[in-house]
């Protein structure tokens, strides 16, 4: 690990002039220690978070939640109104990790966590993501965990988090404090950049910006899913997530939102496939064809051509069981 | 270099060290606390498991300087040779390890992962997100995890784990 100057930050103001003067949050560090071992990142100075005021989960005004910020994986995952009314998202918590990393992760600071891409971890490798401008090394090399769907000729990696992924299916909304002290609320899908010309960038937050919440919007009514499926049983990230929250009106489908994890550089969602589903009744066709415009311009590079079949078949897996009438969540 | 107060296994100790000494060099190299073991310092087999503020967490992801008046939990402070925790003697009855290098991560995370079943915290594979949470074989392995053994010990570990939390409840 390369030296740096540590600081505790005492108040949100503080912490955000400290970032935007160049210096690192670290919040759980389960992410951000990993790779400064490594020396994938090397931030000259960390400002431990840790102290702030943003370990609550709140009822906003409109019935919704608040998460802050320093709420761990677990407590969030564990918070009886989060299991009762947004289970895909303690689910989706549940499948990440292990419980010690998720008595440490945090809400910000897993929306943050960085690509497992193999060649991004390996600095005697070229990575644009690491090292802007020196190639991909995945792109031709072992990428088994990379993307099918939004990649660019510059980065193929994913987005490897299962917690955002429930997110991205449930509306969720980010909340930023800048450095000026101004607070914006952001989409859970829009949080997230395609790696395009520049895959250094993972996110939209820019020097100094601190995520103060996660917001979750009143809970909705239907079953849901997340389903991950991983290289075993646990403890290891996904290779293709679905979260699912589905409403049936009789025998057709009333509502449906989906996210994907592991396919993408953020978790990849669809609004034409929700379209698609929505006043139809369930049939193995319909099905097929929402899995058919889902992948139309999927792209496997390799090693990871599996994933296009796999998504295939889990998305319809998915949709057979959101869709049942009958049967509790 | 930080100054930092640790309460290990209820005795405060000062330490002076470069911001980068993890929680887990903390303990090994400056309070010479050796239970605690190093894998592969990464996050990824939990042979570093300690119990910081009741809850169990792997001590090489960690920075001692981020744990200022943190009460912590090591291998030492759960038992003694001669005055084992339930846990330990289960681990002993069931033959729960071979080269015992994973043992202490195990015990500080089992001890930990029952308290967590007792708060009624779901898991992966409870059917039921809303409990009771029983500790079945299936439940012990998930909530165990983030543990690994290299010796493959996990039939007794799984054993000795449902036993002492048979008992304890
Ligand atoms: C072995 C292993 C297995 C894992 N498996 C999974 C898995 O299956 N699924 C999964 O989803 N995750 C998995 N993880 C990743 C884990 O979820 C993340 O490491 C964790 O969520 C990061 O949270 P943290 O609080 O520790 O972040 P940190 O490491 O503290 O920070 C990560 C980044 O976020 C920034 N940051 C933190 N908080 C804020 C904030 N409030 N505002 C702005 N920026 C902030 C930091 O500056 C840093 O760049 C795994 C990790 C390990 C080590
Ligand atoms: S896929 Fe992205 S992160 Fe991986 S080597 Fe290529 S540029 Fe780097
Ligand atoms: S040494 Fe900490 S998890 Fe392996
Ligand atoms: S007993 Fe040898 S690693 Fe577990």
């Amino acid at each position: 690990m390369k030296p740096f100057e540590y600081a505790k930050a005492t108040a949100h103001a503080d912490a955000t002039a400290q970032a935007a003067n160049n210096a690192t949050f670290i919040a759980g560090g389960t992410n951000l220690l990993d790779l400064m071992k490594l020396e994938v990142m090397a931030p000259g100075k960390l400002v431990d978070i840790n102290r702030l005021d943003l370990s609550e989960i709140s009822q906003t005004d409109d019935g919704g939640l608040r998460i802050g910020a320093l709420v761990t994986n677990s407590d969030c995952a564990a918070d009886k109104r989060i299991r009762d009314d947004y289970p895909v998202l303690s689910r989706a918590i549940l499948a990440g990790a292990s419980g010690q990393l998720r008595n440490k992760a945090t809400t910000g600071g897993n929306l943050c966590q960085r690509t497992r891409c193999y060649y991004f971890y390996d600095t005697a490798m070229p990575c644009n993501k690491r090292e802007p401008g020196s190639g991909c090394q995945a792109m031709e090399g072992f990428n088994r965990i990379h993307a099918i769907l939004g990649a660019s000729d510059a980065c193929i990696a994913t987005y490897p988090g299962d917690m955002a992924v429930a997110m991205t299916a449930l509306h969720a909304q980010v909340e930023i404090e800048d450095k000026s002290g101004d607070i914006r609320h952001v989409p859970v899908r829009e949080f997230h950049l395609l790696p395009g010309d520049h895959p250094e960038k993972d996110n939209i937050l820019e020097p100094g910006d601190l995520i103060t919440a996660v917001i979750l919007p009143p809970p909705v009514e239907g079953k849901q899913i997340y389903q991950k499926v991983r290289d075993r049983a646990s403890y290891a990230f996904a290779l293709c997530s679905v979260a699912a929250i589905v409403k049936m009106d009789g025998d057709t489908i009333a509502s449906v939102a989906l996210a994907f994890g592991g396919l993408a550089h953020k978790p990849w969602c669809d609004e034409a496939v929700e379209e698609l589903l929505v006043g139809q009744q369930p049939s193995a066709e319909l099905f097929g064809k929402a899995a058919d415009l889902l992948l139309a311009e999927a792209q496997g590079y390799g090693s990871n051509d599996f994933k296009v079949p796999l998504t295939r078949r889990v998305l319809i897996s998915v949709l057979k069981k959101a869709t049942q009438t009958g049967a509790a969540s | 270099m930080e100054s930092t107060e640790l309460v290990v296994n209820g005795k405060a100790h000062k330490l002076e060290a470069d911001s980068r000494v993890t929680l887990l060099d903390a303990l090994r190299n400056h309070l010479g606390l050796t239970g605690t073991k190093k894998g592969c310092d990464h996050g990824q087999c939990g042979a570093c498991t300690v119990i910081v503020e009741g809850r169990r967490v792997n001590s090489c992801l960690t920075l001692a300087c981020m744990h200022d008046g943190d009460e912590i939990t090591t291998i030492e402070g759960i038992g003694q040779p001669y005055n084992l925790s339930a846990l330990q003697s289960a681990f002993v009855a069931h033959d729960g390890f071979q080269c015992g290098y994973c043992t202490p991560g195990q015990i500080c995370s089992a001890t930990a992962m029952i308290e967590e079943a007792r708060a009624g915290w779901p898991s992966f594979v409870s059917d039921d997100l809303d409990g009771p949470a029983e500790l079945s074989d299936e439940e012990i392995s998930e909530r165990m995890s983030g543990n690994l053994c290299r010796c493959a010990a996990y039939p007794n570990i799984v054993n000795a784990i449902r036993q002492a939390a048979g008992e304890q409840s």
